[in-house]
């Protein structure tokens, strides 16, 4: 089902014949059309892309059979290292907005993707980061309708920065939100928490740590519908992205007026970054995650929706991690591996090493 | 984790806890008020919240927070210093991370980041010289803070850049000994410690002999403590179990990593490169004899304070700060008049409320500060 206009018929694509992209490339002339067909029409590739007009034309009437409600959602990437174990920028502003708009019970359908360059940028190198994120946009079963390309001199931006905006239609009769959790019901994740940041926080080399650590940048539409098929009555999903978990169990107790207390020993963490943790006196609970979710469901449903998790290979180590418990609204409290009781916080700042 | 996971047992957890209530109960002043342990470092502080151990504790042990965190104790003055140096065009200035946010009178390295300096966070001192030889045309000063934990490990890369000679080298040297800081403590008038937990790294330097006046002079019990979970309740059985005998000995309860005699090597790099200041600045303490070091004169050429013109200005605490007062274990965080409400992690007034160590971030992130706001 084609529900995206083709305007004009195909033309043959202009080429880079430069190694690096110079201001030359953001003139607005032929330099920036070459580059534009070569590095992104070329491995976006779709019949929506293909006219280059201004807007991406989509027909309404497609989009109503996936549901009722459009939901849109917008993201910036500005990640250094642009390329990281596990992923790189392109992945990540797939993913990214793709996982924004699934959280809310979307099926992600259509992105942007508009491109700061820093003048000086290897055009090979772009050509990665667009093909990476066409390869992406295809797992992920979206489609890269419409974009833009700016670029800046020397110190301007970090080499390259992405911005990508989504968007999706939410099923009929899903309507999930942070405000929705009841004491009693179940908190589960998806998978081992704190990857993607230890990974980041390696690949900077600051901290000359050596690592296997890989990003667990994955899109994850599919889970999310697996769960929705088998927890029809889940209350909440959100990617604990920046923060990690930590944030996002604050965010949901402080909307829904309600405790949480999570299980340190049930809360599914890598040796390694663990290990990682340890060593610099971070907390793995707010580290980043590009793969993982927060997923708050009632109490009769908690056992199909972890069974459904586990199922799916985004879900394998998938765990029931804490409740949802009547008390002190907002209130966030983790149960240590040694029997204690301590407070999970919002982070303040960022997590910086501790000196000894 | 091996090695790790052993020390954060719950079960042991639970055996250990009886033993305390049993010792408790044994102890005729524990009827009457709670024995007050304190520990003396920023590091014990963490884990006691981290795993939630004040909760687990009988009521008859109270745990005050002393003044090992070094990030907290720097004063504003010394940090408005570092900010001059870290503006300076030509300098590339090299921090451990949690004394980025530590405020200066106007601002903090943070902010001075923010602004335009060149600001970086570094691991080990060692990073920052590798910084120095990769940018011969840049000044590198690294800011050397931390007690006789962080010390030699300043002393040595102090040493390697003298035998690489490394002329864009330097430290802006904030390193204080824990010694006179807990005499400091113990002399203080409204002082009322029963006993100490002592801080485990930096005794894995200085080793265990320099604590014995603090039981020879004083009559209390120390006991050098590990940092995991079961670490700290053994240590604090230690010391329940020496104030039920009538006792004041120096215990080791670390001594898996903390030789009685200390570092030798460590120890012969700190005396080579340092020597003590006649007297240093303290957030909260005032002024502490010796409880400063400096570079010796033989490596001038390392030291940030003797290269650069720094202001050097001594800027009083803000009034309205009790972080003395919490310090030395006379008020409890949340009795602080501004805790949680003109001090918070995110605009910290007093330098309790900076690093994770400090006392009064710890109760406001892991102690749940409308609790104690409620308590208080």
């Amino acid at each position: 089902m084609n529900v995206v206009t083709t305007l004009k018929p195909k033309r043959r694509l202009g080429r880079v014949n430069v190694p690096k992209v110079t201001l030359a490339h953001g003139g607005g002339g032929k330099a920036m059309k070459d580059l534009i067909d070569d590095v992104f029409i070329e491995a976006f590739a779709n019949d929506a892309l293909a006219p280059l007009e201004d807007q991406a034309r989509i027909g309404l009437s497609a989009l109503a059979q996936h549901g009722d409600r459009l939901a849109f959602t917008t993201d910036s990437f500005v990640v250094d290292p642009l390329v990281f174990p596990g992923g790189d920028i392109g992945t990540l502003a797939v993913c990214g907005t793709v996982n924004d708009l699934a959280v809310g019970g979307a099926i992600p359908l259509y992105l942007s993707c508009a491109v700061i360059i820093e003048e000086g940028v290897e055009i090979d190198f772009l050509r990665r980061i667009a093909r990476s994120m066409a390869a992406t946009a295809v797992a992920a079963g979206v489609e890269i309708v419409t974009g833009d390309t700016k670029v800046v001199q020397k110190g301007a931006c970090d080499k390259l920065f992405i911005t990508t905006t989504g968007i999706g239609v939410i099923r009929s009769g899903i309507d999930l939100g942070a405000d929705k959790a009841r004491a009693g019901d179940a908190i589960l994740v998806n998978g081992l928490l704190g990857d993607h940041g230890a990974a980041i926080l390696c690949a900077r080399g600051d901290m000359a740590l050596d690592s296997t650590i890989e990003s667990d940048c994955a899109p994850l539409h599919d889970l999310i519908a697996a769960i929705l098929k088998a927890a029809p009555g889940t209350r909440f999903m959100r990617d604990a992205t920046r923060g990690g978990i930590a944030t996002v169990l604050n965010e949901v107790a402080a909307a829904s007026g309600v405790a949480i207390e999570i299980d340190e020993a049930a809360t599914p963490i890598r040796l390694e970054v663990k290990a990682f943790s340890e060593i610099l006196g971070l907390d793995p609970l707010y580290l980043a995650n590009e793969g993982k979710i927060v997923v708050v469901v009632p109490p009769d449903e908690s056992a199909a929706a972890l069974a459904a998790m586990q199922a799916h290979p985004l879900g394998r180590a998938a765990a029931l991690i804490g409740h949802v418990k009547d008390g002190e609204a907002g209130r966030v409290t983790m149960r240590t591996v040694f029997g204690g009781v301590r407070i999970v916080d919002m982070l303040v700042g960022e997590q910086l090493p501790r000196i000894c | 984790m091996k090695y790790v996971d052993e020390f954060r047992d719950r079960d042991k957890a639970r055996v250990l806890i009886k033993e305390i209530e049993g010792l408790l109960a044994t102890i005729d002043i524990a009827k009457q008020r709670p024995i007050a342990i304190m520990e003396v470092c920023g590091g014990h502080t963490h884990s006691i919240f981290r795993y939630g151990l004040e909760g687990m504790l009988p009521k008859e042990i109270e745990l005050v927070h002393g003044p090992g965190c070094p990030v907290c104790v720097l004063p504003m003055g010394r940090v408005d210093d570092c900010i001059s140096i870290a503006e300076r065009p030509e300098v590339i200035f090299t921090t451990f991370g949690d004394a980025m946010r530590v405020p200066g009178s106007k601002k903090s390295l943070l902010t001075a980041k923010a602004e335009g300096a060149d600001v970086r966070m570094v691991y080990s001192p060692m990073d920052a010289l590798a910084l120095a030889l990769k940018n011969p045309d840049r000044e590198v000063v690294f800011f050397g803070i931390g007690f006789e934990t962080t010390m030699p490990s300043t002393a040595l890369t102090i040493l390697q850049a003298e035998r690489d000679e490394v002329p864009n080298f330097s430290v802006f040297c904030n390193h204080i000994t824990i010694i006179p800081t807990i005499k400091a403590v113990l002399d203080s008038p409204d002082f009322q410690i029963d006993g100490f937990l002592g801080p485990g790294h930096v005794s894995m330097v200085i080793g265990t002999g320099p604590y014995g006046f603090i039981a020879s002079y004083y009559r209390r019990p120390l006991v050098v403590a590990g940092f995991e979970p079961l670490d700290i309740l053994q240590s604090i059985w230690m010391v329940l179990r020496q104030v039920k005998d009538g006792r004041a000995n120096i215990e080791n309860q670390y001594a898996r990593i903390v030789p009685e005699a200390g570092n030798e090597a460590a120890l012969a790099a700190v005396s080579r490169v340092y020597e003590l200041r006649e007297f240093f600045e303290w957030r909260g303490l005032g002024s502490i004899d010796h409880s400063g070091v400096k570079l010796r004169d033989n490596y001038a050429q390392f030291d940030a304070e003797r290269k650069f013109a720094i202001p050097g200005v001594k800027i009083a605490d803000p009034k309205s700060c009790q972080c003395g007062e919490v310090l030395k274990g006379v008020i409890k965080p949340w009795q602080c008049k501004v805790f949680g409400s003109a001090c918070t992690p995110e605009v910290p007034l007093g330098a309790l409320m900076v690093s994770p160590e400090g006392a009064c971030a710890a109760y406001y992130q892991y102690g749940g500060i409308k609790h104690h706001v409620g308590a208080a």
